[in-house]
This record gives structure tokens, sequence and C-alpha cells, in this order.
């Protein structure tokens, strides 16, 4: 099992009178860390989607903010684009964030993340043949009917292919009791269909550029109804996964001693991968493949405030949030009028914070 | 010191027979680690003793219901185990991993009240009857000093200490726990055996050690060689004192010092392995 460096604060044997108060201030401690990283990550995303909102295609600034709201179509701006978009980032962010969390605490591996699963792979191929099919039928049907199936089929597609590509590596790996081949299976899974995804763009090479905005991740296209169903399955996901916490609370003292606590550890564990591939499949549907937010949301959190998994499962969601919003906002403010994708900018950001964590490790050891 | 029944189970396995593999080859490609296992454990702590890869702890773990034999069965009080389910199984059966590969960040009390989970099941809300349990566990696991350290920050001695609290606390009549006395220092191991001969009165105890002198402290041992029986009885027993010396291959010599029974290292005279 992978470990990343944790401060360990060795604590002295104390004289039995003062234990008890040194018991309560520990207590009160592990609090105080809670709420302070949860006061942080409120104000930041309360920052983040202000942020949002302000950001527009000349960049982060107050200038044009206010002729903005000046124009004509400020509502439409603000109301029917921005809000949305920042209001789906932030989703998208929370259900990743989610998703990480539940990963690591179901495989027991801090780097564990929502995509391991065969979800990113299963959507990549679905979003492939989606498009490769629409080029290739292009030519008979009507130019409405073709945009029709990119907007409303691509969603559609990756959300089939993400679920698809889970439910393969669960009847690869025979269900999901053990660990070991479930992973495998998510492995062997994502490089077979990554192959044949790479096959159907050889044939229609059309597809190949939608494939590659796909596997960036996108912002951009997130529209009310992308918000209104997000946050319609984050609340469900989230919901559903806190009432298991316990199950991942009890997966940390090992498989055996979580079964010999009386967990059915096939049936629990089948619904922690379904929870996981329901919050991956909804965000990668509406965002692409958005990288490294999954995994280093659930870190942030073990890092500076860690706790039994009903918080962690919580707030590394409500990280994730802050985390994609802020990308979000970097994203469009960069190269603006431009935008990168918010898939990149993630990428770099995450790459930096593991390095800066391997680093950090080299040096303690 | 609270004890779960007046009447603890009788704890019986039947013919078992395991092996480990995918069991495709008829047998054939298949270790058998346990060959034909029948033995009974009474009320009272009974030790599991035996050379390495005598298939102690695979025993335990199929007295647990952790792994399923490929034939036989294990009963309690007369009814077959494999027809409860797992947290009947847990409310019943507390089990202590050989090593305690624990992740995540716990606290010391958090982890201890995971053994309530038998009980709560997934969803239920502890009462106060749970905490007591939780708090009367840490207290015998003398691990009631810091309930509010991570695992993670805890030495290994500490660190099992605590996951014997947390077995402690299902308050479940049958504890089987695998090695508790590995790295602990001598004090807690101690401690550790005053504590299973007083869990004892009112309980089925059964522990796999690997410290032959600990293991003598108990009421009945239980001798494996090679997945198999070899013998079974009191350490007052001169046969199984007897077969001790000899499965051990006379590197160790059984005296009694001071009322107890001690295994000697013969350091003079050790047969070559």
């Amino acid at each position: 099992m992978m470990e990343l460096p944790r401060a360990v604060s060795p604590v002295p044997p104390v004289p039995a009178p003062q234990a008890a108060e040194r018991l309560a201030a520990a207590a009160a401690g592990h609090r105080r860390q809670r709420r302070r990283l949860l006061g942080w990550l409120v104000l930041g995303l309360t920052l983040g989607l202000l942020a949002g909102l302000v950001t527009g295609s000349a960049g982060f600034s107050m200038a044009s903010l206010r002729s903005d709201l000046a124009g004509e179509q400020a509502w439409l701006i603000l109301g029917e684009i921005r809000a949305p978009r920042t209001l789906g980032a932030a989703l998208v962010g929370a259900l990743l964030g989610l998703g990480g969390a539940l990963a690591q605490g179901l495989f027991r591996n801090p780097l564990a993340d929502p995509y391991l699963l065969g979800a990113a792979a299963g959507a990549g191929l679905a979003v492939v043949l989606v498009l490769a099919g629409a080029t290739l039928g292009g030519l008979q049907m009507s130019l409405t009917a073709a945009l029709w199936l990119e907007q409303v089929g691509l969603m559609m597609a990756a959300f089939i292919g993400a679920i698809g590509g889970v439910t393969l590596t669960l009847l690869l790996a025979r269900g999901a009791l053990h660990t070991t081949r479930l992973l495998l299976s998510g492995v062997v899974l994502a490089v077979l269909l990554g192959a044949l995804s790479d096959l159907v763009t050889v044939i229609s090479p059309d597809a190949l550029r939608g494939k590659q905005a796909f596997m960036l991740g996108s912002t951009s296209f997130l529209g009310w109804s992308s918000v209104a169903l997000m946050a319609a399955g984050l609340t469900l996901l989230l919901g559903l996964a806190l009432r298991h916490s316990r199950a991942l609370d009890a997966l940390t003292l090992g498989e055996d001693s979580a079964a010999s606590l009386g967990l059915e550890l096939g049936r629990v564990r089948l619904v922690l991968v379904l929870l996981l591939s329901g919050a991956t499949a909804v965000a990668v549907s509406q965002a692409g493949l958005v990288a490294f937010v999954g995994l280093v949301a659930p870190h942030l959190v073990r890092r500076h405030a860690p706790g039994a998994h009903a918080w962690l499962l919580a707030a590394s969601a409500l990280m994730g949030a802050v985390l994609l919003l802020l990308a979000d906002v970097i994203s469009r403010a960069l190269i603006a009028p431009q935008e990168l994708p918010v898939g990149v900018v993630t990428a770099v950001l995450g790459g930096l914070y593991l390095c800066l964590l391997l680093n950090r490790r080299g040096r303690s050891a | 010191m609270t004890a779960p029944g007046l009447h603890p189970p009788v704890l019986e396995a039947v013919d078992l027979q395991v092996g480990y593999g995918d069991g495709a080859g008829d047998g054939g490609g298949e270790r058998l680690v346990l060959k034909s296992v029948s033995c009974r454990f009474e009320p009272g702590w009974t030790a599991i003793v035996g050379p390495n890869g005598a298939g102690k702890s695979t025993l335990l773990r199929v007295l647990a219901g952790l792994l399923p034999p490929r034939t036989g069965e294990v009963r309690m009080d007369g009814r077959r185990l494999a027809d409860l389910n797992a947290r009947e199984r847990g409310r019943r059966i507390a089990w202590l991993a050989q090593q305690g590969e624990v992740t995540g960040e716990l606290t010391v009390r958090e982890t201890v009240a995971l053994g309530r989970l038998p009980h709560l099941g997934l969803f239920g809300t502890p009462g106060a009857a749970d905490e007591a349990a939780v708090d009367r566990a840490m207290a015998e696991a003398e691990c009631d000093g810091w309930q509010d350290r991570r695992l993670n920050a805890l030495s290994g001695g500490e660190r099992q200490r605590v996951l014997l609290a947390r077995a402690l606390a299902s308050e479940a009549p049958v504890l089987l726990l695998d090695e508790p006395t590995t790295h602990l220092d001598p004090p807690h191991q101690v401690a550790l055996v005053r504590l299973a001969q007083q869990l004892a009165h009112g309980r089925t105890v059964v522990t796999v050690m690997h410290d032959l002198s600990l293991a003598l402290a108990a009421d009945r041992l239980l001798l494996l060689q090679e997945g198999q029986v070899r013998c079974a009885g009191a350490p007052a027993d001169g046969e199984l004192r007897t077969a001790l010396e000899v499965v051990f291959r006379h590197a160790i010599r059984i005296v009694q010092q001071e009322g107890q029974w001690v295994a000697l290292p013969q350091l003079a005279t050790v047969p070559a392995l």
C-alpha cells in the first residue's frame, strides 16, 4: 500500500492528572482543524463564485464587469452564460472530489482516483463512437439533427459509456470483492477501450478533434440544465455516500477486519463502486475528463484536517468545487479573450502539487 | 470486567479442509493448509501453537467465518456458523488481525467505536450503551489515555492495544486473537496474558501465539503441525508437553518455574534447522 508522508507529532507520555486536559485539548484541536478548513473552503467557494461571475472575455476586470452590467445583454451574459458555467464548474469539481474520496477510501490507497475503474475509458470510447457516427452519417442527416446529436447525444454517450466501462470492469473482476482484481480489471479495460477508440479515430479522423476536446475537459458549455442535473446528482450521491461512510471507516482496518465487523463486503463495496461511478459519470458527461481534481481534493483535505470518512467525503466535495472554480477562472482569464481547456489548467496545477509532495517526501525521507 | 454471557458458546471445527489457490486443478495444484482438522474450543482460554506454516492463522480465520473451508464446517453451540448472517456473526465472534494493517487517519476512540458496528449496522446511531462499551474496552486494553490521538501517530505496540480494544468493544462472547502479543513490550505482553485469563471467565477465547511461554499460561493448548492437530490439552498434561518439545525439535524444553510452565530455549544444543 502506498503511503504519502504525513505530519507525525509524537506526544510524550504525560502524568495522569494532566492527561484528561490534554485529551480534551487534542479533541478540540481536531475539531478546530476541521472548522478552520471548512471556513477557508466556504470563503474560497464564495470568492470563486464571485470571480466566476466577474471573469469574462476581457479577463478578470472590474471595468469590463461594469460595462457588461450596463450593456443590453447583461442578463444574457451573467444569467445565461457566466452564472451556470460558474456553478457548473463548482458542481463538476464537487462530484469529482466526492468520487476521489470514495475511490481512495474504497481502495485504501491515497493515489486512487475516480477514473480508475474504466469510467474514463468507457466515456471516451462512447464519445468517439457518437462523433464518428455523426460525421459518417452526417450526409444523410439534417443539420439540426446532427447538431442535436452532438449536443445531447454526447452527454448521454459519455454518461452511458462511463457506466458501461465500470460495469465491464465489475464483470471482468467478478464483482467488487477483491481489490487487486478490481484494479487490474480497470487497468486492462482502460487499455482495451482506449485502443478501440484510437482505432475508431483512425477510421474517422473527424472524431479525433471532438475526442481531444473531451479528453481535455471543458466547462464552457455548461448551461442551467447541466447545473440542475449535477445538483440533483450531487445531492443524491453525497447523501448516499455519507450514509455508507462508516463502511469506509471500517475498511481502514483491513478487509478481513471489516468483514469480521459484520459488513457484507461484496455488497457494500458494490454500492460504493456504484456511487463512485455515478459521481464520475455525471461529471464526465457534462465536462469531459477534467484531470487531477479527484486525486488532489481528498489529499488536501486529509493533509490539513484529517478525520473520519463522513467528514472526508463532504469536505473533499467542497474542496473539489473550490479547486475547479479556481481552475475555471484561471482558464478564462489567463489568455483572455481566448480560453484554455480547464482540464489543462487542473493537470498543470495538480501535477505541480504532486511534484511538491514528492519533493517534500524526498527531503523528509 | 464484563462477562457477556453466563454460558459462553462452544466452538467446534468439524473435519475442516482448507486450501489456497483457485481450486481449479481438482486439488492437484492446490496447497492444503488444513488437512482434516477437528477440534473443540470450550469456554476459557485456548492457545493455538505450532511451527511456522502449520495453519494456525488459517484455522483462526475459518473459525471467524472469514475463510470458507473447502470441506467441513464450524459450529457454534451446535449451530452451523455458515447459517449466521454477517452481523449476527460479528456480534458473537470478535476477530483481531495478525498485523494491524491500518490506513486512514481515524482517532483511537473512533477506531475502537468501530467495534460496535455489528450492533449498530451501518446506519445506526451509537447510544449510551455503545459509548460505555467503548470506554470499558479502552480501559481494559489500556489505551484510554490517548483516545484522541490518531492511529497513524502511534507505535506498533500502542496500535496493537487499540485494535485489541476494538475487538473487545463488540462484547462478543467469542474472542479470536491472532498473535495479540506481537509488537508488545514485555510489560504489555504480560498484561495481555492477564487480560486473556480474565476475559476467559465468561468467554471463549482463542489466541494464536508464537511465544510458547506466554501460550503456556492458557487453560488449554492446541498444537498444530502441517495442517493437522498434533495434540491438545492443558499445560499440566505431560503428553502435550512432550509433543510440544518434539514438534519444536527439542529447541525448547518445558519446565515448571515458580508454579508456571515456561519454554526454555536450549541454546547449547540447538539442532540444525
